[in-house]
C-alpha cells in the first residue's frame, strides 16, 4: 500500500504541489489527469525522488519517511520500492533490450548475470520482443523502446508503477500496443499511478480517476462518475476540452 | 649536393630510431597522467565543487591561454628559482609535467562536454530503479562519455607525441634533439629533418589507423 500526506513541491517562489494526500491500495490502478503545467509530472518523480519534496510524508509498503528527514538510503530504499516509466523512454543507450531489463537487478538487486539475463528473457516474452534481445534501443521504434521501458520498470517488482505520459512522445502508430501492454499489466493487477492524456485508457482500465489542478487534487473517483458527472467546473472545462480533441475525426 | 642524399637519410635511420623510445616514454606518460589529471578537473567540473570548480577555471584558462613552450621553460628554468628542491628537475621531468598540465586543460574540458552530453534522461532512468551514483556513473554514464571522447582524446595524444619535439630545448635528447646533433655534424640538414619528418608522421598514420578502428569498435553498439 501506498500513502502520501500533505506533500508539498516548490519551485522557488512556485508551489508545484501544494498538499497532496493520496492512498492507493495493492493492485488498485489509478489514472492522473490535468491540464499541463498542474504537478502532475512533478507528483510522480517525488514519489521516485527524483525531485526533493519540500514537505509530507511517503509510506511505500514497508517504508515509510518524513520526506524532509529523508536520507540516502531512505531515499535508495524508496525508488527500489517505486518505478518508473518516462514519457521519452530514457533507454540506456549503450546496452541491449535485455541488458536494459536485467540491469537493475544486476547493479541494485545484485543478481548474478545469469539469473538476472534469465528474467529479463522472461519479460521480453512477456512484452512480446523476445526476439529483440538483442537489439541496442537506437534500432528499436519508438513503441518497441517505451516496451522496453516497461519491462525494465517490470524487473524491478516495485510496489508500483509510476507512468508519466507513456505514450505521449509516440507517433500514433506505436501508441496502441503501449497501452494494450499497459492494460495486460492492469489485468494482472500490478498496481499502477499512470498519468496520461488517454481518456479511452482510463476509462477502460482505471479503478480511480485523479483530476489534478494547479497542484491540488480537484476531484477523484471511478471513472464511470468523474467522466459523466464531474463535480467541480475545472474538471467539466478540462474533460470537455480534452475529449472534444480526442474524438475529433482524424484528417 | 644537388639531389637527396638517400644514402644517408637510410643510415640515419637506426640511429634515430635509438631515441624514439625516449620520445614515445614521455608521450605515454604525459598522457597517463593528463588523462588521470582531466578526469579529476572534469568531475570538479560537472558536479561544479564550490571553489574547487572556480581554481579549476583558473587552471584550465591559463594552460589553454599559453603557448606550451613557454609553460616548459618556466618550469624548467623558472620553478627551480622559485622553490629550491626543484633545482634538480631535469629536462624530461619538466617536459612530462608541462605536456600533463597544459595537455590536461584541453582534455578536462573534452571530458566534461562528453558526460553532459550524455542524455539527463537516462541519468534520471538510473537514478529511478535505485542506482547510487557511482554505479549510475560507472555503468552508464562513462561507458556513453568514454565513446565520445575517445576520438578527441586521441587527437590530444598524437597532438602530445609531436609535441614531446619541444623537449630538445630543455636539452633533452630525444629525437628530435638527436636529429638536430646529426644535422650539425653533417651538415646534411634538409635529409636530417625530412627523415625525422617521416618518422614522426609514420607514428601518426599509425595512431590515426588504431584510432579508426577504436572508434568503429566503440560505435557498435550505437549503429541503427
Ligand atoms: N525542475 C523544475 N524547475 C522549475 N520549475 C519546474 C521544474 N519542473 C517543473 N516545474 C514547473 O512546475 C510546474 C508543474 O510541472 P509538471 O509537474 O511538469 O506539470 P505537468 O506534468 O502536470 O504538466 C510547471 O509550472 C513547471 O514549469
Ligand atoms: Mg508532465
Amino acid at each position: 500500500m501506498i500513502k502520501v500526506q500533505g506533500l508539498v513541491k516548490r519551485f522557488g517562489a512556485a508551489t508545484v504541489l501544494d498538499g497532496i494526500d493520496l492512498e492507493i491500495q495493492q493492485g488498485e490502478i489509478i489514472v492522473v489527469i490535468g491540464p499541463s503545467g498542474t504537478g502532475k509530472s512533478t507528483l510522480l518523480r517525488c514519489l521516485n525522488f527524483l525531485e526533493r519534496p519540500d514537505a509530507g510524508w511517503l509510506q511505500v509498503g514497508d517504508l515509510s519517511v518524513d520526506v524532509t528527514q529523508a536520507r540516502k538510503a531512505d531515499i535508495l530504499a524508496l525508488r527500489r520500492r517505486t518505478a518508473f516509466v518516462f514519457q521519452n523512454y530514457a533507454l540506456f543507450a549503450n546496452k541491449t533490450a535485455l541488458e536494459n531489463i536485467a540491469e537493475g537487478l544486476i547493479v541494485v538487486n545484485r543478481w548474478t548475470k545469469a539469473r538476472a539475463h534469465a528474467r529479463a528473457r522472461e519479460i521480453l516474452e512477456r512484452i512480446g520482443l523476445a526476439d529483440k534481445a538483442d537489439a541496442y534501443p537506437a534500432s528499436l521504434s519508438g513503441g518497441q523502446q517505451q516496451r522496453v521501458g516497461i519491462g525494465r520498470a517490470m524487473a524491478a517488482q516495485a510496489e508500483v508503477i509510476l507512468f508519466d505520459e507513456p505514450t505521449s512522445s509516440l507517433d500514433p502508430e506505436w501508441v496502441e500496443e503501449v497501452l494494450s501492454l499497459m492494460k495486460q499489466l492492469a489485468r494482472e493487477r500490478q498496481t499502477m499511478l499512470v498519468v496520461t492524456h488517454e481518456m479511452g485508457f482510463a476509462r477502460d482500465v482505471a479503478d480511480r480517476v485523479i483530476f489534478m489542478d494547479g497542484g491540488r487534487i480537484v476531484e477523484q473517483g471511478v471513472p464511470s462518475h468523474v467522466f459523466t458527472q464531474p463535480q467541480d467546473a475545472r474538471t467539466r472545462d478540462f474533460l470537455r476540452k480534452v475529449l472534444a480533441s480526442q474524438t475529433s475525426p482524424v484528417p | 649536393m644537388d639531389v637527396l642524399d638517400i644514402d644517408y637519410m637510410l643510415g640515419l635511420l637506426p640511429v634515430l630510431l635509438r631515441y624514439l623510445p625516449l620520445t614515445l616514454e614521455m608521450a605515454a606518460a604525459g598522457m597517463v597522467l593528463a588523462l588521470v589529471l582531466a578526469c579529476l578537473l572534469a568531475v570538479i567540473r560537472v558536479l561544479a565543487i564550490p571553489g574547487l570548480n572556480a581554481a579549476t577555471l583558473l587552471f584550465i584558462s591559463f594552460f589553454r591561454g599559453t603557448p606550451l613552450l613557454v609553460q616548459l621553460f618556466l618550469f624548467y628554468y623558472g620553478l627551480p628559482q622559485l622553490l629550491a628542491f626543484l633545482t634538480q628537475i631535469n629536462g624530461i621531468t619538466a617536459t612530462i609535467m608541462g605536456l600533463t598540465l597544459h595537455f590536461s586543460a584541453y582534455m578536462a574540458e573534452s571530458i566534461r562536454a562528453a558526460i553532459v552530453g550524455v542524455d539527463r534522461s537516462q541519468t534520471e532512468a538510473a537514478l529511478s530503479i535505485g542506482m547510487t551514483n557511482g554505479q549510475l556513473m560507472r555503468r552508464i554514464v562513462l561507458p556513453q562519455a568514454t565513446r565520445v571522447a575517445v576520438p578527441t582524446l586521441m587527437n590530444y595524444f598524437i597532438d602530445m607525441i609531436k609535441a614531446t619535439s619541444l623537449a630538445f630545448t630543455l636539452g633533452v635528447t630525444e629525437l628530435m634533439g638527436a636529429t638536430q646533433k646529426e644535422a650539425a655534424g653533417s651538415f646534411l640538414y634538409f635529409e636530417a629533418f625530412i627523415t625525422v619528418a617521416l618518422m614522426y608522421w609514420g607514428i601518426v598514420e599509425l595512431l590515426a589507423w588504431l584510432q579508426r578502428r577504436l572508434e568503429k569498435r566503440l560505435g557498435e553498439a550505437y549503429r541503427r
